[in-house]
């Protein structure tokens, strides 16, 4: 189990001993998470491990049931979403969280209008049109409802909803799941981009591939526990024993399974 | 119909949109809109001109200007209590105790200035106290136990009901005084002439003004504009129309008051609405109230101030009622108040899926259902039809409604 290289200074987040429960299951059991300002930690681990429920509890949309929760130092309860953003923790939820009716401009705003008593409507499509273009984002129109974009294009308006605030943590739950090549390369670009700022990212992908191109760390979560921190190098075979539980595994018989069929063939 | 710049616009370098500029533009995206299911006020300028043509072949009375002025006076009561129906539709809830809270309203205030003597402006502040706290019980019922506001406000139709029966006592009915200032205002007062000349010229203006001062900002901004033809094209044809009607009810009594002070409250919703954060919100949180919860919106406070401003605009439309009616009775707000409310927000274009509607479908719609009731009563049919045909019209909006929303969902879009 490698460690990653040191990093300096204070976590801006710090998880001790997180627990949730919901009734009778324990979707997270006594997590420890550390994330640095400058780093980009990601999550990973099968379905069901507590990956989506982690983020939430971060992003105040559930509460824990046990742990601590510390950022910048100080010991906070993260009673609300509004509160978790407040502090500058944002995140982009798997299923996205926008809504429907409304357009990309007031989406992209949602909560944090600009001037709330004579909305500040030219400013904000301005603002909007920017941000998209940072992410070379192909919105048609940011004056059409989101029901009128594709999956990929209200990912892309959900990442850039997240960056609005200039948060100092910004979560990201499966965020290239819907996005086409382009748009993948553009959000692992942007990861970094907001690495360089000195934010700290958390990423939560099942895409290996994704994950080893900008992750420094991976935290490998299973049924709800800690199972292990990894540098971004580790094998594939290392990362997937890890998050299955075993090295002997459904993933590693597959690959001995067709060895053994292409020996035979040759 | 827009200058050329030197660089594309910012919200035009996508070459797969079409974008609609001047008059003809603005005409096929209004085609484009009706064919996806965005109907806008098609419907209620179609019913309009439906119900007047029936109307008027079958009585010509129907479109005499006092008999229109007539019309208008009856319509700002249920129009307020349509008004804040729009608040509750719009997040997808619903209240079915506005008829009621409109009868305790209007029993209330008949109480307190006739029975014991309060000045009127207490009175009013009164009943309009009650409906303030009616909408925060809803409120606190459908926060704190989840309980749905369709079960809440039935509840409560029944419990205000109780109270009206048990404020008017034996007697069953309270008369105001007819020379009263706000008796007066719910039956006789006309502006004059030159002020709804005033009025009917200042929304033109205004929206000249405002649109000239937009573009100007989006100029600035490297943003695109439809182009000064559709503004004024647009305002011209408000204006017009403004000045025929307006000219027309001159002719006979005059622009009531009382449906000048219900225009003011549908554009102060409009602006609240269209302009603030929390009309932003309030369309978040009927579009998907999740969503707006993580967005850091205080879904509850949200709720709260809408159901606080439906009871609270249904106890004003009952107050406006007793002033129509110069009494306060058991009968106030009781029979189709209710359901004619409703029916005028669904007429008018919001939906009662939430998240869809504006302060004008209250106008619109208020002006469809009165003109149908008017209507009815001028051809003296017992109200045994009249409530059927109001049952159909209803049935008829939501179907409508509920058309153009599968409509719009296979056009891709909300």
């Amino acid at each position: 189990m490698a460690s990653n290289q040191s990093i300096t200074g204070e976590p801006i987040l710090r998880l001790h001993g997180v627990s949730k429960q919901f009734g009778a299951v324990s979707a997270l059991t006594d997590i420890d998470l550390d994330i640095h300002a400058g780093e980009v930690v990601a999550l990973v681990g099968d379905n069901g491990a507590g990956k989506s429920t982690l983020v939430k509890t971060l992003a105040g949309v559930h509460q824990p049931t046990a742990g601590s929760i510390e950022f910048m130092g100080k010991p906070v309860t993260l009673d609300s979403p509004g509160t978790a953003l407040d502090l500058g923790i944002a995140t982009v939820f798997q299923d996205l969280a926008l809504c429907e009716n409304l357009d990309v401009v007031a989406n992209l705003f949602l909560g944090h209008e600009l001037a709330p008593w004579a909305l500040d409507e030219v400013q904000m499509e301005v603002r909007a049109w920017t941000l998209l273009q940072e992410l070379a984002a192909r919105i048609p129109s940011v004056r059409e409802p989101i029901a009128s974009l594709s999956g990929g294009q209200r990912q892309t308006v959900a990442i850039a909803r997240s960056l609005l605030l200039e948060p100092k943590v910004i979560m990201l739950d499966e965020p290239t799941a819907a996005l086409g090549v382009a748009q993948t390369a553009e959000v692992l670009n942007l990861i970094e981009r907001v690495r360089e700022r000195g934010h700290g990212v958390v990423l939560i992908s099942h895409n290996m591939e994704d994950v080893r191109a900008v992750a420094d760390r991976v935290v490998v979560l299973r049924l709800g526990r800690n199972n292990g921190v990894f540098d971004a190098d580790t094998s594939n075979e290392e990362l997937v024993a890890a998050i299955t539980g075993a090295s002997e595994n459904s993933v590693s018989r597959r690959r001995a399974r067709k060895l053994e069929e292409m020996d035979q063939s040759s | 119909m827009t200058e050329e710049k030197s660089s594309t616009a910012l919200d035009r370098s996508d070459s797969r949109v079409r974008h609609d500029e001047g008059i003809i533009g603005a005409v096929r995206a209004f085609m484009d809109r009706i064919r996806s299911g965005d109907l806008g006020m098609l419907p209620v300028a179609v019913g309009l001109v439906l119900i007047a043509t029936v109307f008027t072949s079958l009585n010509p009375v129907f479109l005499a200007p006092n008999n229109l002025v007539n019309l208008l006076f009856d319509a700002a009561a249920v129009g307020c209590i349509s008004l804040g129906v729009v608040c509750v539709l719009l997040l997808g809830q619903i209240d079915l105790s506005i008829g009621s809270m409109s009868g305790l309203a209007s029993a209330l205030m008949g109480v307190l200035w006739v029975k014991m003597g309060l000045p009127v402006p207490l009175a009013i502040l009164a009943a309009l106290t009650a409906g303030a706290v009616t909408g925060l019980v809803y409120a606190s019922f459908l926060n704190r136990f989840g309980m749905p506001s369709f079960v809440s406000t039935l509840a409560g139709l029944l419990a205000l009901l109780g109270m009206q029966l048990y404020l008017l006592g034996s007697t069953g009915s309270i008369n105001l005084n007819y020379n009263s200032a706000l008796v007066r205002f719910g039956q006789i007062l006309i502006m004059p002439a030159w002020l709804s000349y005033l009025l009917a010229i200042l929304p033109g203006v205004v929206s000249v003004t405002m649109g000239l001062r937009a573009m100007r900002r989006r100029a600035e901004a490297n943003l695109s504009n439809p182009g000064l033809s559709v503004l004024l094209a647009k305002a011209g044809l408000l204006t017009v129309a403004l000045l025929i009607a307006v000219s027309y009810l001159n002719t006979g009594r005059g622009v009531p008051y009382m449906f000048g002070l219900f225009v003011l409250l549908v554009v102060i919703m409009n602006y609240a609405l269209t302009r603030t954060k929390w009309g932003r919100s309030m369309f978040a949180v009927g579009g998907n109230s999740e969503a707006a919860r993580r967005a850091g919106i205080n879904v509850n406070r949200i709720r709260l101030s809408a159901f606080m401003l439906c009871s609270t605009l249904a106890a004003l439309g009952g107050v406006l009622s007793a002033a129509r009616l110069a009494s306060s009775s058991q009968q106030a707000g009781t029979g189709d108040v209710n359901l004619n409310a409703i029916a005028a927000a669904v007429i008018g274009g919001t939906s009662l899926f939430g998240g869809r509607g504006s302060a004008w479908s209250a106008l619109l719609g208020v002006l469809v259902i009165q003109a149908i009731s008017n209507g009815l009563t001028l051809l003296n049919l017992s109200s045994s039809l009249r409530y059927m045909i109001t049952g159909a019209v209803l049935a008829i909006a939501v179907i409508v409604d509920s058309l153009a929303r599968q409509s719009r969902a296979s056009h891709g879009r909300a």
